[in-house]
């Protein structure tokens, strides 16, 4: 055993030496890393253990942190009725709209793919327009706005569907549903981008080989060829579409108002707001962060664990 | 006309040769005929369809090669494959095909749709906006509401065009700051193997996991620790470090021959003089997508936690005020909308193919 540790010990000292020689060899590198690296390990990398830190104490920015110990996610869980309703909303937002968007994007840059090519680029403009639009998504207001001066609801009228027109952003039916259908229309991001560039690289012998082989049509050449080749692009693309899943609160803010009624549009981010911003009780909004930034980690890793399975 | 027979079978019997699996009845044909491929029956009944498909080439092989030839004379290779590529893809049924261009045409119409009805309540006068039954599009288009833009709100306490200012400001530095920091630390992550760097890249990688939400209360307390709250480095520097641009940079750069990196290096370049001018100059694709990727970010960032002054706020949160101001300003939120909307989309179609070209290396391996 001590054999064993002494011999442990041994490599790693060696290892250490190799690589503090490699290090000074390679000086010029980290200068060239350093402020990139210097900036991010303050805003990305500080928040993250800073956050996980604070989410243990109770902290309004005035006093000191005070160390409470998992107080504050035991009273997330148990007696924060509101931040149960969120996580619910969260949930509900990200299962519908994440796969869904994830599955669109795909789909429609593999249909793309199949146009000539000045046809090809002026879809992608198209489709990828609305996410790159910002802030466009607040015209659904004006769209769907809840007097008969709103294009839905004059429409209704006009057909004679419904006598009075429906408060589509106050009424906690309707939040949710037109939230989810907006964030749908701007789920073709950054990851649909990677599709198409993707699917454009593939190799086209490829597709001739299989059709010696036997494909016959669309659907199995997609299944056997195209997908097991853009497998880095579909990582890709899940993790932007989980991150974006998760964070969603800027619709449901804009379009639903802050906070919204009975709370049927508030989502982990907006309760994070909340209490970050509005109460300053930065501990317990640190603990909310945490939990977030669980899910988000857990759900690429699980995510990405099931993509390298497929096409095998 | 032999001579076209001639032409045909060669290149026919090529492209059999050139399929990766060939039936066994054909290769056996193949093999005891000896280059007579229409001998036996066996063949004839695997081949069938494939020879079909191989006929429809067949004449513009023939021809386009002679046409050609008169002209240039000396690019062969180039004219030979020309015709292969202009022939329909195998595998595409015509049904299939129309049905692909209806269904992605309603998609788009849709998906376009609320861009439109943006852009025509922008152009709608007042009386037009409030009609019933509302139009979609404006029967006497002004311009009207993007000059009250500037007009009233220059009577206000901070005019439109500080606003406008302040967003650019915040998005040019920004994106400056970022292509310029994100592509020196890209160019050493891939290629120069040092200790740390992979994992620094790892970490990265976990960075582009969660949004800049989980970090906005802890940025909040760095910020204000710095004495950076309520200036225009708070929304500046942060963006400096977006995980996103390292991460295309780096896949891109790492596509970029080191051949080059170290030939310079033999003429006596320095590592900054590699970059500067032999790396950056080469990446250009990745340029605009950080770009245009930072921007989309930065152009519509609210700025509502880290700046408090009025004047130094931001664009999209005007345009938050202006919706505020209720009915009669609906025209005037819905110019703001075009402005903040124009500039990402305009960059996006000047420079799709090289952001399409960097995307192709977005590819996350594990």
């Amino acid at each position: 055993m001590s054999q064993f540790l002494n011999d442990y010990i041994k490599v790693k000292k060696h290892n250490f030496r190799v690589g503090v020689k490699k290090a000074r060899i390679s000086k010029s590198c980290y200068l060239f890393l350093a402020p990139y690296a210097i900036i991010f390990t303050m805003f990305f990398v500080m928040p993250v253990v800073i956050s996980i830190f604070f989410s243990f104490t109770y902290y309004n920015i005035l006093e000191a942190p005070r160390f409470i110990g998992l107080r504050n996610y035991i009273s997330l869980f148990l007696e924060d009725d509101i931040f149960l309703i969120s996580i619910k909303n969260t949930f509900m937002i990200a299962i519908l709209t994440g796969p869904l968007g994830y599955i669109g994007s795909f789909l429609f840059a593999w249909l793309i793919n199949e146009l000539p090519r000045w046809v090809r680029s002026v879809a992608v403009v198209i489709f990828y327009a609305p996410s790159i639009a910002g802030n466009c998504y607040v015209i659904f207001s004006v769209f769907f706005r809840g007097d008969s001066y709103g294009h839905i609801n004059a429409l209704l009228i006009n057909w004679g569907i419904i006598d009075t027109p429906i408060l589509f952003f106050t009424n906690p039916q309707w939040m949710l549903p037109i939230c989810m259908v907006v964030i749908l229309w701007m789920s073709l991001g950054a990851g649909f981008l990677s599709f198409v560039a993707g699917l454009q690289g593939v190799d086209k012998s490829q597709y001739e080989a299989g059709y010696m082989d036997g494909i016959k049509n669309r659907w199995q050449e997609l299944w056997y060829i195209t997908l097991p080749n853009m497998k880095p692009m579909l990582m890709f693309g899940a993790v932007m579409s989980i991150t974006q899943a998760f964070g969603v609160c800027d619709v449901t803010m804009a379009l639903c108002g802050y906070p919204s009624t009975d709370y049927a549009a508030r989502t982990i981010v907006t309760h994070l707001f909340d209490y970050g911003f509005s109460r300053f009780e930065m501990g317990y909004a640190c603990s909310i962060a945490t939990i977030l930034f669980l899910i988000m980690i857990l759900c690429n890793k699980a995510i990405q664990s099931f993509l390298s399975r497929v096409g095998t | 006309m032999s001579n076209t027979t001639n032409n045909t079978t060669e290149n026919n019997n090529f492209e059999f040769e050139n399929g990766d699996v060939m039936n066994e009845g054909f290769q056996e044909s193949f093999d005891s005929e000896s280059g007579d491929v229409y001998a036996t029956e066996e063949f004839l009944e695997d081949v069938a369809p494939i020879a079909e498909t191989a006929a429809a080439p067949v004449e513009p092989l023939i021809q386009k090669p002679e046409k050609k030839k008169k002209k240039k004379g000396d690019d062969e290779e180039e004219s030979y494959h020309k015709p292969i590529i202009k022939r329909r893809k195998p595998n595409r049924s015509i049904a299939g095909d129309i049905f692909l261009y209806i269904f992605l045409l309603i998609v788009a119409c849709l998906m376009f749709f609320p861009i439109v009805y943006a852009v025509e309540s922008a152009l709608k006068p007042l009386d037009e906006l409030y009609k019933f039954p509302p139009r979609i599009f404006a029967q006497n288009p002004t311009l009207d509401n993007f000059s009250d833009l500037f007009v009233t709100l220059s009577k206000s306490w901070v005019s439109f065009g500080r606003y406008l200012f302040n967003t650019v400001f915040i998005t040019f530095l920004g994106t400056a700051g970022h292509l310029f920091l994100a592509s020196m630390a890209a160019f050493v992550l891939a290629k120069y193997e040092f200790p740390g760097g992979r994992t620094f890249f790892k970490i990265v990688t976990v960075a582009m996991m969660f949004t800049g939400y989980v970090t906005g209360i802890p940025n909040y307390i760095i910020m204000s620790k710095l004495g950076m709250i309520d200036t225009y480095w708070s929304i500046i520097i942060p963006a400096f470090a977006s995980p996103m641009g390292l991460f295309l940079m780096k896949q891109f750069m790492e596509g970029l021959p080191t051949s080059l990196i170290e030939a310079a290096k033999i003429d006596g370049a320095t590592e900054w003089c590699v970059f500067t001018r032999i790396v950056m100059p080469n990446v250009k694709p990745a340029w605009l997508t950080l770009i245009i990727f930072s921007v989309q970010a930065l152009w519509n960032n609210k700025a509502s936690t880290l700046i408090y002054s009025e004047e130094m706020k931001t664009l999209p949160y005007a345009m938050q005020q202006i919706q505020a101001g209720g009915i009669a300003r609906t025209g005037e939120a819905a110019a703001v909308l075009v402005v903040l909307m124009v500039v990402p989309i305009a960059i996006f179609i000047f420079s799709e193919s090289q952001i399409l070209e960097t995307m192709a290396s977005s590819g996350l391996k594990d």
